[in-house]
């Protein structure tokens, strides 16, 4: 049904995009200012406060944070995918090449998620519809959005597969997901969201569920992707070593706010808010043995109800009087960074 | 076979009389059954396949492994909650396999056990303070009932939470606090030794070392030991003392934590420690990647000889017919189950100061090794 | 570290802290909860009005549908006035004293059938579910017979046996057919209960089977019951209605709203609207009552929809 709809979609009104004009010069993906409330039985939850961020081919972000941080939310904002209500968002833009995908008509803003924006979750057993063989599912992609017909969908489905490294391609078309380990239903998660060659692709958490070395073997396979097909790379997750491995740049989250922004090398070697720090300084090293863990005292606030001031300052050791009531904007730092301590720098030096 | 006897029995001397539990060539095997009414074995589920180890008093015994290798279900051996299909478990130099019901119940008394999911192990129609005295409506002699309200009151304070809390319900604390509720139950009965199944793993990172650095305190001032089974290499690495690395329901290297990390000689815990991401972008394309081929395969049906052949890159017809056994190999003195056992290490940068695309020669202290690249 | 805890105290849960001086246990709890919900409130009151007039219907209607001389053929049928706001039945009796007169017959058997089922459904669900294993099959596999008759053609069958039908035989007979969804119920519920870590926790200190099914098992596995069940009391006073309207159920000169409603649905069409509506109206707010009184024991039971 919805097949012959899109067909219809696509013959009457040549592309969904017709009105719209991308300007290839500005950068992959602008976001600014983005707020994202959610409308709860409690109140409302300011889950995405003023997050920004800009990514340009080839590049990849990691967002960093822990669970409840706003992180998965500003995904599924610039997605689109947002369950509308209890979420809204309230202001700020995202600009795919200089266009504010907020403004955009669903249809269109349903292209682009489809051909230039996408994404993979955490969970593939779930992502992936459970009573269709992969093969379909991935054809699907393609009689749906390109207009394919079954055959040239099958050997494209094929192909993919055998792109993300699934062993004997052309037989694994006909299974079903539940018949793929996890590291292989991630890498079919990875066939679907590469299938329409977009320009930008979030990964949420994609690993987390994963086995540290197949965790190994799809980082590896994202990364050398990513800089083969020069894709901007969003990619969000809690651990701090995984983004040290392959991004290019790392926004950190607290309590859905951006508080530190910086190129990977600096922001490890000299993080400028004391949030970060703490994280880097309370999670046990591989390569080392015997280092004391800080801990981190307390736990991240309730989005509902947000302490005043810096939402940080209850559990940070730099906290002074001013943290309670002012909220630090963010202040820059040397080296095109960003921080929103109001003692960055003391934070640096320490 | 005779090898390995032997070798244990070496090890068990040297430990002497300080040896909490002994484990030898315990066996978990799960039927595979088909059939509603009329139900018949068609196989069996090799979860855990010999598995000899001890653990002395107040020591840290790291048990690491891959989801399905039997970690979990060798933890679930230890508690009782599972009746090993052979082998033996003593604790405190008594077999637990002989006991009866009221012998059993007895020795638990000995040994807790703090599992993963903070949100599944509290029963959320209790209250804290009937949670964490649990214990002593089982064992009724432990505390006089006048007491237990105190003695409860006591634990939630050893383990960090407000003692007046005792009548909230689980569902009213996060992650971070309903783990030190899991570990209060632990402690009530006052065992000798705690197995911790992934006890931070479910917990967000900023919280994450506030549980292990409770645990540490709790082992220092308790003197506990700890059966710490965890798939986090850099928390196992933290807290404990020895390790042992399982792959598909056999331990395949085991030894001194700087023997594991430092000096490993099994391909597999190579791999393993190669593929641990490290918070450090400097290191980036400098460390020694192992990418292991393929799947773990199935435990139902196990390769002949050593299991870890079909994904390793050592792997030679010796292997396929010769099941290696885990003795002391090499010069570093630890145990390792392979034919070809050889130190490599892979957690540390090589040739950090110079650019980043070379080649991976001149920096691997194992040379002749044909590992899949590093993918610089 | 209690400095952050005590601050979550101020910023959570203050509703909590007055009432933590004393040791409480979740019986306590549902207790304390049950008091401040109105619903429970309204439908418990409900609840023991119908009970009293159930047990003890003179305390709502003077006489008896069944004594002598209280009921006469030229009243029959007479629709609701000032005087008889529930006019009088199809055999001239008065209304209102064949509803007060008729709850026993209908709501004890329903209330019996209930206790029955749910004393069946419970134990056979929980060995099921728990001990697993060849009891799970054999209870599981009659369980499937049994949910295979038909319910009421199987009531039928069964009490047309029967020459003489009583409170005693419509229970027996309807129980028996009544347990099987409660059972399955309580099986499924109870598997997934068995799977929860605190279970494996509890034998992990040695704690027996019956103490695990007494603490663990039964308090967090009954909610699905409670809500068959007393959606089931519904059914069974529908049941009781049906097999007296076909015939097999009580017979005359009993009173049974049943009876009623069998009576009244000829003659509705034919003007005398009270004969059907206001039976079938007993027979709504008794079975909404049990249901909401259910719902409210449930969300009582459950900690977290505190």
């Amino acid at each position: 049904m919805s097949e012959i709809l899109t067909e219809t979609e696509r013959r009457s009104n040549k592309s969904p995009l017709s009105g719209v004009s991308f300007d290839g010069s500005a950068p992959l993906l602008e976001v600014e200012d983005l707020e994202v409330e959610f409308h709860t039985r409690d109140g409302i939850a300011h889950a995405v406060n003023n997050v920004s961020f800009t990514l340009r081919e080839g590049e990849t972000l990691g967002i960093l944070g822990e669970s409840g941080c706003g992180k998965s939310v500003t995904a599924q904002a610039i997605m689109g995918i947002l369950d509308t209500p209890p979420a809204k968002v309230t202001g700020g833009q995202v600009r795919y090449r200089g266009v504010d995908l907020l403004q955009l008509e669903e249809k269109t803003r349903r292209h682009i998620r489809a051909n230039k924006i996408a994404i993979i979750f955490q969970d593939a057993l779930s992502s992936l519809n459970p009573v269709f063989t992969v093969g379909w599912q991935l054809g699907e992609l393609y009689r749906k959005h390109a207009g394919a017909s079954r055959a040239q969908a099958k050997s494209k489905a094929v192909e993919l597969l055998d792109l993300v490294g699934i062993p004997g391609a052309p037989a694994r078309i006909n299974s079903f997901p539940h018949q793929f380990s996890g590291g292989m239903r991630q890498r079919v998660m990875i066939a679907m969201a590469l299938a329409l060659e977009p320009d930008i692709i979030i990964a949420d958490e994609p690993t987390t569920a994963l086995d540290v070395t197949v965790q190994a073997q799809v980082m590896t396979l994202l990364s050398d992707l990513q800089r083969e097909m020069r894709l901007g790379l969003i990619l969000i997750t809690h651990d701090m070593g995984v983004v040290a491995d392959v991004a290019d740049k790392i926004c950190v989250m607290y309590a859905g706010h951006a508080v530190e922004r910086a190129d990977v090398y600096e922001i490890y070697e000299r993080p400028a808010h004391p949030y970060t720090k703490a994280l880097l300084e309370s999670i046990p090293r591989v390569d080392q043995k015997g280092q004391d863990l800080t801990v981190i005292k307390g736990l991240p606030p309730a989005l509902v109800d947000p302490p005043p001031g810096c939402s940080f300052h209850p559990r940070c050791a730099f906290a002074r009087d001013r943290c309670t009531t002012d909220e630090p904007p963010l202040y820059e730092v040397p080296g095109n960074r960003l921080s929103a301590c109001h003692y960055w720098e003391e934070v640096l030096e320490s | 076979m005779s090898a390995d006897m032997t070798e244990t029995e070496q090890v068990t001397e040297d430990t002497g009389d300080d040896v909490v539990l002994e484990v030898r060539d315990v066996k978990k095997h799960f039927p595979l059954t088909r059939g509603i009414v009329f139900k018949r074995t068609v196989g069996h589920v090799q979860a855990v396949d010999g598995v000899t180890l001890q653990l002395e008093r107040g020591e840290t015994l790291g048990v690491v492994g891959e989801s399905g290798c039997g970690k979990s279900t060798f933890g679930r051996l230890l508690m009782g909650l599972e009746r090993p299909t052979a082998g033996s478990i003593k604790l405190l130099g008594e077999e637990m396999a002989g006991l009866d019901a009221r012998g059993l119940r007895r020795m638990r008394r000995n040994i807790q056990i703090v599992l993963q999911d903070p949100y599944s192990s509290l029963d959320p129609r209790m209250t804290v303070g009937d949670i964490v005295g649990e214990p002593y409506d089982v064992h009724t002699d432990v505390v006089p009932k006048q007491d237990r309200r105190k003695a409860v009151q006591d634990l939630l304070d050893v383990v960090g939470l407000n003692p007046e809390h005792i009548n909230r319900y689980p569902h009213q604390f996060s992650g971070g606090q309903r783990q030190r509720i899991g570990i209060a139950r632990a402690l009530a009965l006052r065992p000798k030794i705690l197995v911790c199944d992934e006890p931070v793993s479910a917990l967000d990172v900023s919280v994450q070392a506030q549980v292990v650095n409770l645990l540490e305190r709790l082992q220092d001032e308790l003197g506990l030991s700890y059966v710490f089974i965890a798939h986090d290499l850099s928390v196992v690495r933290h807290i404990s003392d020895r390790i042992a690395v399982m792959y598909l329901g056999k331990v395949v290297e085991i030894g001194d934590e700087m023997e594991i990390y430092e000096h490993p000689t099994h391909p597999y815990t190579q791999a393993l420690l190669s593929a641990v991401p490290v918070p450090d972008p400097r290191l980036r394309g400098h460390r020694d990647h192992i990418v292991l081929e393929g799947d773990v395969p199935s435990p139902a049906n196990p390769p002949s000889g050593c299991r870890f052949r079909t994904r390793c890159w050592k792997a030679e017809d010796v292997c396929a017919k010769e099941e290696p056994q885990l003795v002391v190999r090499g010069p570093s003195g630890h145990l390792s189950a392979c034919h070809f056992a050889e130190e490599r290490d892979v957690i540390h940068a090589i040739d950090i100061p110079t650019s980043a695309a070379d080649d991976d020669g001149s920096g691997d202290p194992s040379p002749g090794s044909v590992a899949p690249g590093p993918t610089a | 570290m209690s400095d952050f805890l005590a601050a979550q105290d101020s910023a959570g849960h203050e509703h909590a802290q007055p009432r933590s001086d004393q040791n409480r246990s979740l019986w306590g709890d549902v207790r304390y909860e049950l008091m401040r919900n109105p619903v429970f409130w309204v439908s418990s009151v409900l609840v023991l009005v119908i009970l009293s007039m159930a047990f003890a219907p003179q305390l709502w209607a003077e006489t008896s549908p069944t004594a002598r001389g209280a009921c006469r053929l030229e009243n029959a049928r007479v629709e609701p006035s000032a005087a008889h706001p529930f006019g009088y039945t199809n055999a001239g009796c008065d209304m209102w004293s064949s509803l007060v007169y008729g709850t026993g017959k209908s709501v004890i058997v329903a209330i019996l059938v209930t206790i029955g089922t749910v004393i069946v459904g419970v134990t056979l669900g929980t060995v099921a579910g728990y001990v697993g294993g060849f009891a799970d099959t054999v209870i599981s596999r009659v369980t499937d017979i049994f949910f295979g008759l038909p319910f009421i053609l199987g009531a039928l069958v069964f009490l047309a046996i029967f020459p003489d039908r009583n409170v005693w035989t419509l229970t027996a007979v309807l129980t028996m057919f009544g347990w099987t969804s409660l059972t399955r119920v309580m099986r499924g519920s109870v598997i997934s209960t068995k799977q929860k870590d605190y279970v494996d926790a509890a034998r992990a200190l040695g704690a027996t089977n019956f103490f695990i099914i007494r603490k663990h098992i039964l308090a967090n596995s009954i909610a699905p019951v409670i809500v068959l069940a007393t959606i089931g009391l519904g059914a069974y006073i529908s049941a009781e209605a049906t097999l007296t309207f076909l015939g097999v159920g009580y017979q005359r000169p009993t009173v049974s709203w049943g009876l009623l409603v069998a009576e009244g649905q000829n003659l509705a069409l034919a003007g005398f609207w009270h004969l059907l509506v206001l039976p079938c109206a007993f027979i709504v707010v008794t079975v909404l009552s049990f249901i909401l009184l259910g719902d409210a024991l449930r969300d009582a039971l459950d900690p977290r929809a505190r």
